[in-house]
């Protein structure tokens, strides 16, 4: 019914979409691996890196792709402080408890976001946004073969700072074994605290490509979160290169359910996905063992 | 049908005897509990309850809703306020529905507590189904400001009016219009492709117009639904190119519509013509300022002031002299307060019976609607129409029909 | 149970009934009915997620399963409205029942049974937005006819009654679970699965039994919201929000606690009421507060208000300078 171009097409939409899925996802991936943890406030999260997207383009005049620069560092410490001081103590490390601080953090969030922002749709508008990249007789959208680029770059220098570095050392250590981790000195707040730093730079990095192309309103966190969390799961709890596999699968997964069943039942694809890969191996497809 | 809460409430008579009387004293009617401590002012007032979205979802357009009614209620106001009832003012009593239904009624039950006479807004239709049932029950006004829903007016509470048009009423005038724009072009246009929100407003509207166009002559390759808020439209994009359709006619809510046509920009998607039906964003000014080059030449089909009414065009310069942009909601809840004043202003009295009668025999013409004067058939004013706009330039003009026309269509689109 | 167990409860509902005879401003009945549909659904919630220990993200699946039932029921059948009500609450535990089995047979606890019952609770608000016979998108209209046969009073107040009535029918049924051997059997799983199959405890069936009341008591409180309310859609129904509110009230107010579930909805419903009152032109306010409320109650106490005015009398007056003590020790 379709030609075999526009299927192609598709998919490959759906490959770069899911790129950015992968980048949300490995932030949330990276949190549950180490914290153990299920970060409800994800999305809240990402809607607050958008908006400081939106504002420094709108405010400052400055391209979306570099206020990534600046903004990483800005949502570590974020990251870091909420872990830190909000949701580590509160929560006396019960599991129950952490899915419900991060339940109220992301309320408390989108409701801050809306009282200052108002509920209204803001977009940004750059000379690429719109661009093509004509390959053959593909037409592909240049934001988003940026954002493919930069999320296999990002899975790799996480994967390089959780494996060359002693900070990556620590993380691993923690992850592993955390009582041991303790026993030799490794300071485990800390290094639970930069973990959710870092998970939530990920935001920032996913909030600079996501901008040229989409709009941001205080609710949008949760149009992502969920599709995180399928990912997540589909690519195993903990594990970065399964985030960025399961990100590409859902994405393309999704752009042809999309394309043959219409967006709106599109969307039971991923959930029914989800639900299914629970059921059967909550370890994920691509995951480790348990 | 049509059965009022009166005849079938055993304990309602005396009940609504007392909140009547306490309607007929609103001017100093003493509220219960969750009163703000609002100081009355020496000349006596009505008070009006505007119900509008000013949170949630829909925010943008309750804001604008609220405009338009606060600036009525100004104007009233300064002009001496309601005559026969001694220069009374009318005093505002906001609700915020929060986009959501349930809280638009709870609204409904602070404004009856606050002694209110009347009901003007809703916005989205579900919260307009939902307060003016609310509403029914104390047999309180209820004008419907937006809500376009048929099921709202096919419940016949005799409390409801809609002073603008309904479904029904828009597709017939848009699908009208659409065939004679495209025969007045020579006939262009075979092929359509319909890309609709799948929420109340979206499905209802594709659902009728599947049933119609191909009776107009106009085929339709396919329909295309998704949801809000959507968070991609190449699927869309790439549907629609492989369909290559003459026209693309689109009814979904503002962020969308904004994703669609740019997205069809970017894959170079160029049909005759865009054919928005309650278009989200295509008869709304911010589009056509962020996104010039995307909105050119779209066509909608909506709720539109008449652009040859100098009060229509004065309100739109104060609002947007205010930094906001201009919507329709705008002269419609403006509209829809000048109506109701003039009916308080015949019925002389706040209580709501009467006010009821006033509205049934309205034939207000002082509004800023394209409408001519006001006539309501159970409620629903016959008169009510949308027209036709189109983004040229850096303005959304009135295209058809050529009676209130400021420009001339540009389709198909050069 | 003995009358210890019982006089708390009449007592409460006795003062409660009185309300409306002192209360006559629409606003406050039409709050107190709200609020007092969110704290059943809630008390549904805390047998599951109080007692059992099972954190279900996803209470929307059977509040809405409720709503739509009695208003198809109502509006494409004709079924009346008080055996719809009936249906509703069995439909809630059919639903409830096929999810924990699927969910409870593959051992999914903690966050993963979390993410289950929200990712089911999508599901169906995207079929019910789909499908011809909930109303799509248009949702469902349930007729103004004000007769009590259709569960709909000229006055306010005996709808309350009515809310009540049910409210107060759970608290005397999650007092007999405290106090039965069936409850025994669900805290033994929520403190030590494992423990308590050692002794002998069927732990699936335990567990599907709770998940299934819990259903039929959320889906009856989403039942008489569609009658309250008389629309719906797959948003009211099964929108996360609801999933949210059912969750709240028993951690505020006290989880696992008989009357936690009242006391919190109340409480947040009261703080919203507030915050709107003092802040009303800030939009979200109400929900600000909630998400706060929610992590202080977390932080800092653990059992909820409940817990914290237990501790509070155990105490005394002579050692409240402990007590400070110990919650900012537990704070940190």
């Amino acid at each position: 019914m379709y030609s075999p171009q526009i299927i192609l097409e598709a998919a490959l939409n759906g490959l770069m979409t899911g790129a950015v899925y992968a980048l949300i996802a490995l932030g949330l991936t990276l949190i549950y691996g180490v914290l153990h943890i299920i970060n409800f406030a994800h999305g809240a999260l990402l809607t607050c890196a958008m908006f400081a997207v939106w504002i420094a383009w709108a405010w400052l005049g400055l391209d979306p792709y570099l206020v990534i620069v600046p903004l990483v560092p800005l949502m570590f410490v974020l990251g870091y402080g909420l872990q830190r001081f909000v949701i580590g103590p509160a929560s006396h490390g019960d599991d129950g408890n952490i899915l419900l601080v991060t339940l109220g953090l992301s309320i408390v969030l989108e409701n801050v976001l809306l009282a200052v922002f108002q509920s209204d749709t803001r977009t940004l508008d750059t000379d690429y946004s719109f661009q093509v990249v004509a390959l053959g007789p593909l037409l592909l959208s240049f934001p988003r073969v940026i954002g493919l680029a930069v999320a296999v770059v990002v899975t790799g220098l996480l994967w390089l700072v959780l494996n060359r570095t002693d900070t990556g050392k620590a993380i691993r250590a923690v992850a592993k074994e955390k009582l041991g981790a303790n026993l030799v000195g490794i300071d485990v707040p800390h290094v639970y605290a930069i973990t959710f730093g870092l998970g939530c730079a990920c935001l920032a990095v996913a909030a600079g490509l996501l901008m040229p192309t989409f709009y941001v309103n205080p609710r949008i966190g949760s149009a992502f979160v969920l599709v995180a969390f399928t990912v997540v799961v589909l690519g195993g709890m903990g594990s970065l290169p399964g985030a960025l596999l399961g990100g590409l699968f859902i994405g393309v997964v999704e752009s042809l359910c999309g394309l043959f069943l219409g967006d709106s039942l599109g969307q039971i694809g991923i959930f029914l996905i989800f639900i299914a890969v629970l059921l059967v191996r909550p370890t994920g497809l691509f995951g480790a063992k348990a | 049908m049509g059965r009022s809460v009166q005849d079938s409430a055993p304990f309602g008579i005396s009940r609504r005897t007392v909140l009547k009387a306490g309607a007929a004293a609103a001017t100093f009617a003493t509220v219960p509990v969750a009163a703000p401590s609002i100081l009355r002012a020496q000349t006596p007032a009505v008070k009006i309850g505007i119900l509008q979205p000013v949170t949630g979802a829909l925010a943008h357009d309750g804001d604008l809703g609220r405009l338009g009614a606060e600036m009525a209620i100004n104007e009233i106001n300064a002009a001496g306020g309601i005559k026969s009832l001694g220069g009374a003012r009318i005093e505002m009593v906001f609700g915020d529905a929060r986009s959501t239904p349930e809280a638009g009624t709870q609204e409904v039950e602070r404004m009856q507590a606050e002694g209110v006479c009347a009901i003007v807004g809703g916005f989205a239709s579900p919260i307009c189904l939902a307060a003016s049932q609310a509403a029914a029950r104390y047999d309180l006004p209820y004008l419907v400001d937006v809500g376009v829903s048929d099921q709202i007016m096919a419940r016949g509470l005799t409390n409801t009016f809609r002073f603008s048009p309904g479904f029904g009423k828009v597709t017939q005038v848009a699908l009208d219009n659409l065939t004679r724009i495209n025969e007045l072009a020579g006939k262009p246009a075979k092929t359509v492709v319909l890309v609709h929100e799948d929420g109340l407003f979206g499905s209802g509207l594709a659902k009728l117009l599947q049933a119609e166009l191909p009776k107009r002559g106009f085929e339709i390759l396919e329909t295309i639904a998704h949801p809000t808020p959507a968070r991609d439209m190449s699927n869309v994009a790439l549907r629609i190119r492989s369909l290559n359709p003459d026209l693309v006619i689109p009814s979904n809510y503002y962020g969308e519509f904004v994703l669609l046509a740019r997205t069809m920009q970017q894959q170079r998607i160029k049909p005759k013509g865009v054919y928005a039906v309650l278009g989200g964003a295509a008869s709304n000014g911010r589009f056509v300022k962020e996104f010039p080059q995307a909105a050119q030449n779209v066509i909608d089909c909506n709720h539109w002031h008449d652009p040859k009414n100098p009060k229509a065009l004065a309100l739109r310069k104060a609002v947007e002299g205010q930094g906001k942009s201009f919507a329709y909601n705008v002269p419609l809840n403006y509209s829809n307060l000048l109506l109701l004043a003039d009916a308080i202003e015949r019925a002389g009295s706040a209580d709501r019976k009467t006010i009821i009668e006033a509205l049934n025999a309205s034939t207000f013409a002082g509004h800023i609607m394209p409408y001519g004067p006001t006539k309501f058939v159970n409620g629903q004013n016959e008169g009510a129409t949308p027209i036709n706009t189109q983004i040229q330039g850096e303005d959304i003009k009135v295209i058809f029909p050529e009676s209130v026309a400021e420009a001339k269509v540009n389709f198909p689109a050069a | 149970m003995t009358a210890r167990d019982l006089i708390p409860i009449a007592v409460l509902a006795v003062l409660a009934a009185l309300l409306p005879l002192v209360v006559t401003s629409s606003p406050v009945m039409n709050f107190l009915v709200f609020t007092l549909i969110v704290a059943l659904g809630a008390q549904g919630w805390n047998i599951l997620g109080g007692f059992g220990g099972q954190f279900s993200f996803g209470h929307a699946a059977f509040f809405g399963t409720g709503a739509y039932v009695t208003a198809i029921l109502q509006m494409r059948y004709g079924v009346n409205a008080w055996a719809g009500l009936l249906l509703a609450a069995a439909a809630g535990a059919a639903v409830a029942w096929a999810i924990g089995f699927l969910s409870f047979r593959s051992g999914l606890r903690g966050s993963y049974f979390a993410l289950v019952t929200l990712a089911f609770a999508e599901v169906f608000r995207i079929l019910a937005n789909a499908t011809p016979v909930t109303g799509g998108a248009a949702g469902l209209l349930i007729k103004l006819e004000v007769h009590p046969a259709n569960l709909q009073f000229a006055d306010r107040a005996v709808f309350y009654w009515l809310v009540l009535a049910f409210v107060t029918g759970v608290l005397l049924l999650t007092r007999w679970i405290q106090r039965s051997r069936f409850g025994a059997q669900l805290v033994a799983v929520r403190e030590n699965e494992d423990a308590a199959k050692a002794l002998g405890v069927d732990s699936l069936k335990v567990k599907l039994r709770a998940i299934a009341l819990s259903g039929a008591v959320t889906a009856l409180s989403g039942c008489l919201y569609a009658q309250y309310f008389l629309y719906i859609d797959a948003h009211i129904a099964y929108g996360s929000w609801i999933s949210v509110e059912l969750l709240l009230a028993p951690i505020i107010g006290g989880v696992g606690t008989v009357f936690g579930p009242v006391v919190g909805a109340l409480t947040l419903h009261g703080l919203g009421e507030l915050a709107k009152q003092f802040a009303g032109r800030i939009p979200g306010i109400d929900l600000i507060v909630f998400g706060s409320v929610l992590v202080l109650a977390v932080a800092f106490a653990r059992g909820g208000i409940l817990g914290l005015l237990e501790r509070l009398r155990d105490r005394g007056r002579g050692l409240v300078a402990r007590g400070a003590k110990e919650v900012s020790h537990a704070g940190r």
